[in-house]
């Protein structure tokens, strides 16, 4: 091989690698882009009053309160109903199941359901739960919607964390005469759970970012009062977001600009809950 | 360190608190004790397996939920009146049933933003396993995360005020709604899920192949080409599936701003409608249960649910593959 | 001393799926005495080991046939539950494997889950499985730190004594050495020589000379059969198989 040939080569593998790390800095600046430019025709919106308000139909005295609470209901009742049935079938699945016909389907079954556009379950949400079930357009019926949604997520990470548990304590819990049901609840689960609640809470952070499924099951974009109980009607902030952008006056732009920002805080504090139980366990649990 | 290691779940558990004291002399209670905890054993085991059924539940309901709706709708709307008349007009008074020009612009919204993520994905992929350090690896992929958590009625939001505005400066004749702005928008949103799923199987090829091109005095840049991505190219190629379904049942970014007009066009600088964005439209009016507007968008539900059930029956089938050609 | 025996073993034959792991074997293990089981890597001696407290029970594809006696209980039999075995029969494993929790609370597991909760009665049974274990002087001022603060031979030793609180009569070693260092290895050999006065023990070791230093009687386990059994001195002065003669002069293995 002649010495120009492998100076081309080396050129253009540079040339190359430029052009692969500008495909990683565009998806940087579009980031960057993105939160600046919502940041700067939202954040002086921000104020008491636009946290406390109502939504109105004049943009300068619309606020978000009715939203935020929906929100902060959405999550505490999905958290409720998601968190125990995907840790209870993560660990059917990882710890009591046997190898047959019934766990595979369920294990493919649970993969497809993950690829299921998060419209469809508002669908089945309308079908199921606010016509045959009866519930309407409540907060119950979102979040029951938006459980089914994010299940998958929380199943596939309980699994992971309960896998990651060493067997050499399963041993050592079984030698000293442990039940099945003793060992997962006393050892592996106490050694699994921050992985756990890692992943429900990114699950949930998900989850109130959902718009199309609770728009599907019929939440009003439009409410000047608090929910006082599950089956009252609710909007959530991603909605109230929707509803602004749609409008044709300026200042619901902008005050969707900084609904967004309000929005993007709570998701950002809870992905920092859920990296912070991330490093603080896995720093200290070894072997 | 004077602290547990690890975490209480305590409070779970005080509801199942077992038989009280019992010595070795009380055989008895020994034996009654083992056969309660058997049974609670047994009770316990129940109750989880009955949260794992509830996932094939879920699936039994999407289907039931999607069939007995569609059966109606087709009640009233003959099949191929729904497959291949040009026009979708279910709101209108003289209304048409064409799935085609939603489908049309579904495919049109995903075929632009494939365009953009495909190719920034895969080269990220490359940059991220082939050249970047692990201090950048370490910054790089959560931002990427990041990008992947933001809902998308903020996307929606960034296309319409920001990118579509954007592209008007240089695209003649863009219309405010239009296809190629959430098309674009949507791509950046599946970047990150296309490139860290590509990075995962270009990560499984085994280190021997590298070394051996290395080894012969290839650059990064043929290693990357001519080995790796050859060698992961069905873990790739599932990752652009998986991408594509998201894109196909994304539906605020498209709802926000590509307009609410079915048309059967391939211009991306007009507004289309998207399957999903039609059943959003519906959902926000004031549509009685048991109509045919009601119906309508079980059927476009049904069309959506089967495009994207095919295309992640197909990426589990690559994602097999590839793991047997490693394995 | 009466001797008796704490395991009648006979006739086992166990299979992992089809594969063949354990023939005919048959074999009596006297009570407080140390029984070592020695042979190279694969023979078949750590499965054994593990078919006296049911711990193969997890291996979906395991099957034993043959009759494992203890204290006259067939463990095999069709209505006895291994959680129950498992009680009677304790294990300390290759690796220390302590729970990610304080001394205190490693040692009072095993008793929790029989219900055991009367706080002075725990305390006194960490104490003397601690000593017993040798290792209360270590750890007396550290009972809350956690477990994995020790080191590879104390928590070791933290295993024996968390095998020992739930008072067994049979203690199964797995090559309880094997990732320790030489002082902590002796340390653990003499806790097990201490040990035989009180329990059983049954101990696989892939270090002959281990076996030679602690045990009373030895098996030689040879491609999953029982190759030779008899006293330890006997062994390892006057072997009667060649294959085991040839296994303890370094010939191969």
């Amino acid at each position: 091989m002649s010495k120009g040939v492998l100076s081309k080569n080396k050129r253009n593998s540079k040339v190359f690698k430029i052009l692969s790390l500008t495909a990683v800095f565009i998806g940087f600046i579009a980031l960057g882009i993105m939160l600046v430019d919502i940041f700067i025709d939202g954040a002086g919106r921000i104020s008491w009053d636009f946290l406390s308000n109502f939504p109105s139909r004049r943009p300068g005295r619309a606020g978000i309160l009715s939203a935020l609470v929906g929100t902060l209901w959405m999550m505490s009742l999905t958290a409720a109903f998601s968190f125990p049935l995907g840790l209870g079938a993560g660990i059917y699945l990882e710890e009591y199941a046997r190898k047959n016909w019934f766990t595979k389907l369920v294990e493919i079954n649970i993969s497809n359901l993950a690829g299921v556009p998060s419209i469809i379950y508002g669908l089945l949400g309308l079908g199921i739960f606010v016509r045959v079930c009866g519930f309407e357009r409540s907060l119950l019926s979102g979040a029951l919607t938006l459980t089914l949604l994010i299940l998958p997520i929380i199943i596939t990470t309980t699994r992971e964390s309960l896998k990651a548990v060493p067997k050499s304590l399963r041993e050592a819990s079984y030698a000293l005469g442990a039940t099945q049901w003793q060992t997962v609840y006393s050892q592996i689960l106490p050694v699994a759970m921050p992985g756990i609640l890692t992943g429900t809470i990114l699950a949930l952070s998900r989850a109130i970012g959902e718009t199309a499924p609770l728009i599907a099951i019929g939440a009003l974009t439009y409410i000047a009062f608090l929910p006082h109980g599950v089956f009252d009607p609710f909007t959530v902030l991603p909605i109230q977001v929707f509803n602004w952008i749609s409008r044709p006056q300026h200042g619901f732009a902008i005050n969707a600009a900084a609904a967004i920002i309000i929005l993007l805080l709570i998701t950002l504090m809870m992905n920092s809950v859920a990296i912070y139980l991330r490093r603080k366990f896995q720093r200290r649990v070894k072997w | 360190m004077n602290t547990e290691e690890t975490f209480d779940v305590k409070p779970i558990g005080r509801l199942f608190a077992v038989l009280s004291y019992f010595t070795k002399i009380n055989l008895a209670g020994l034996m009654k004790n083992f056969s309660r905890k058997k049974a609670y054993d047994k009770g316990i085991k129940g109750i989880l397996f009955l949260c794992a059924s509830l996932s094939i539940l879920t699936t039994i309901g999407i289907i039931s939920v999607l069939i007995f709706e569609t059966v109606e709708f087709f009640k009233e709307v003959h099949i191929l009146d729904f497959l291949f008349d040009s026009q979708w007009t279910p709101l209108f008074y003289e209304k048409h049933f064409g799935i085609m020009s939603l489908l049309c612009g579904t495919i049109l919204v995903t075929l632009i933003a494939m365009l953009v993520a495909i190719p920034l994905g895969i080269l990220s992929a490359v940059y991220l396993n082939e050249y970047a350090g692990e201090r950048f690896r370490s910054i790089a992929k959560p931002v990427l995360e990041i990008l992947a958590g933001i809902p998308t009625v903020v996307y929606g939001y960034f296309a319409l005020f920001f990118v579509t505005p954007l592209l008007q400066k240089v695209v003649p004749g863009l219309s405010g709604f239009n296809a190629l702005s959430p098309g674009i928008v949507m791509g950046i949103m599946i970047l990150p899920m296309i490139s860290s799923l590509s990075e995962d199987a270009m990560r499984a090829v085994p280190k021997s192949l590298r070394e051996g091109a290395y080894a012969m005095g290839a650059t990064k840049m043929q290693v990357a080409f001519r080995v790796v991505i050859p060698a992961a190219t069905s873990g790739i190629v599932s990752s652009f599936i998986l991408g594509m379904s998201r894109a196909i049942g994304e539906t605020m970014i498209v709802t926000i701003a590509s307009g609410q007009m079915p048309r059967l066009t391939f211009d991306p600088r007009v507004p289309i409608e998207t399957i999903t964005a039609y059943i959003v439209q519906v959902s926000l009016g004031d549509t009685p249960v048991g109509t045919i507007e009601y119906n309508t968008i079980f059927a476009a539900g049904m069309t959506l649910f089967i495009f994207t059930f095919t295309l992640s029956i197909f990426s589990h089938w690559l994602k097999k593959r590839f793991r047997e050609e490693y394995s | 001393m009466v001797e008796n025996n704490v395991f009648d073993i006979s006739a086992l034959n166990v299979w992992y799926g089809e594969k063949q792991v354990l023939k005919d074997i048959n074999i009596e293990i006297k009570a407080n005495c140390v029984t070592a089981l020695i042979g190279p890597s694969g023979c078949g001696k750590s499965t054994f080991l593990r078919c006296l407290n049911r711990m193969n029970d997890f291996i979906p594809e395991f099957h034993l046939e043959g009759k494992i006696i203890n204290n006259g209980t067939d463990l095999y039999a069709q209505k006895i539950d291994p959680i129950e075995i498992r009680r009677d029969i304790g294990m300390v494993f290759q690796k220390p494997n302590p729970f990610p929790k304080s001394v205190y609370k490693n040692i009072t597991f095993g008793l929790n889950i029989f219900g055991v909760k009367d706080t002075e009665k725990l305390d006194k049974i960490v104490e003397d499985s601690l000593r017993k274990a040798a290792l209360w002087d270590e750890v007396k001022d550290d009972l809350n730190r956690s477990a994995l603060s020790f080191s590879g031979g104390q928590q070791q030793r933290l295993c024996i004594a968390r095998a020992i609180a739930v008072n067994p009569k049979v203690i199964l070693f797995d090559e309880p050495c094997s990732a320790l260092d030489p002082i902590a290895t002796g340390k653990i050999e003499d806790l097990i020589t201490e040990l035989k006065k009180d329990y059983t023990v049954v101990i696989v070791t892939h270090n002959m000379q281990q076996a030679a230093r602690i045990s009373d009687f030895t098996g030689f386990f040879m491609l999953g059969e029982l190759a030779e059994f008899d006293k330890t001195k006997k062994i390892f002065t006057d072997p009667s198989n060649k294959v085991t003669e040839d296994y303890i002069t370094g010939r191969f293995g």
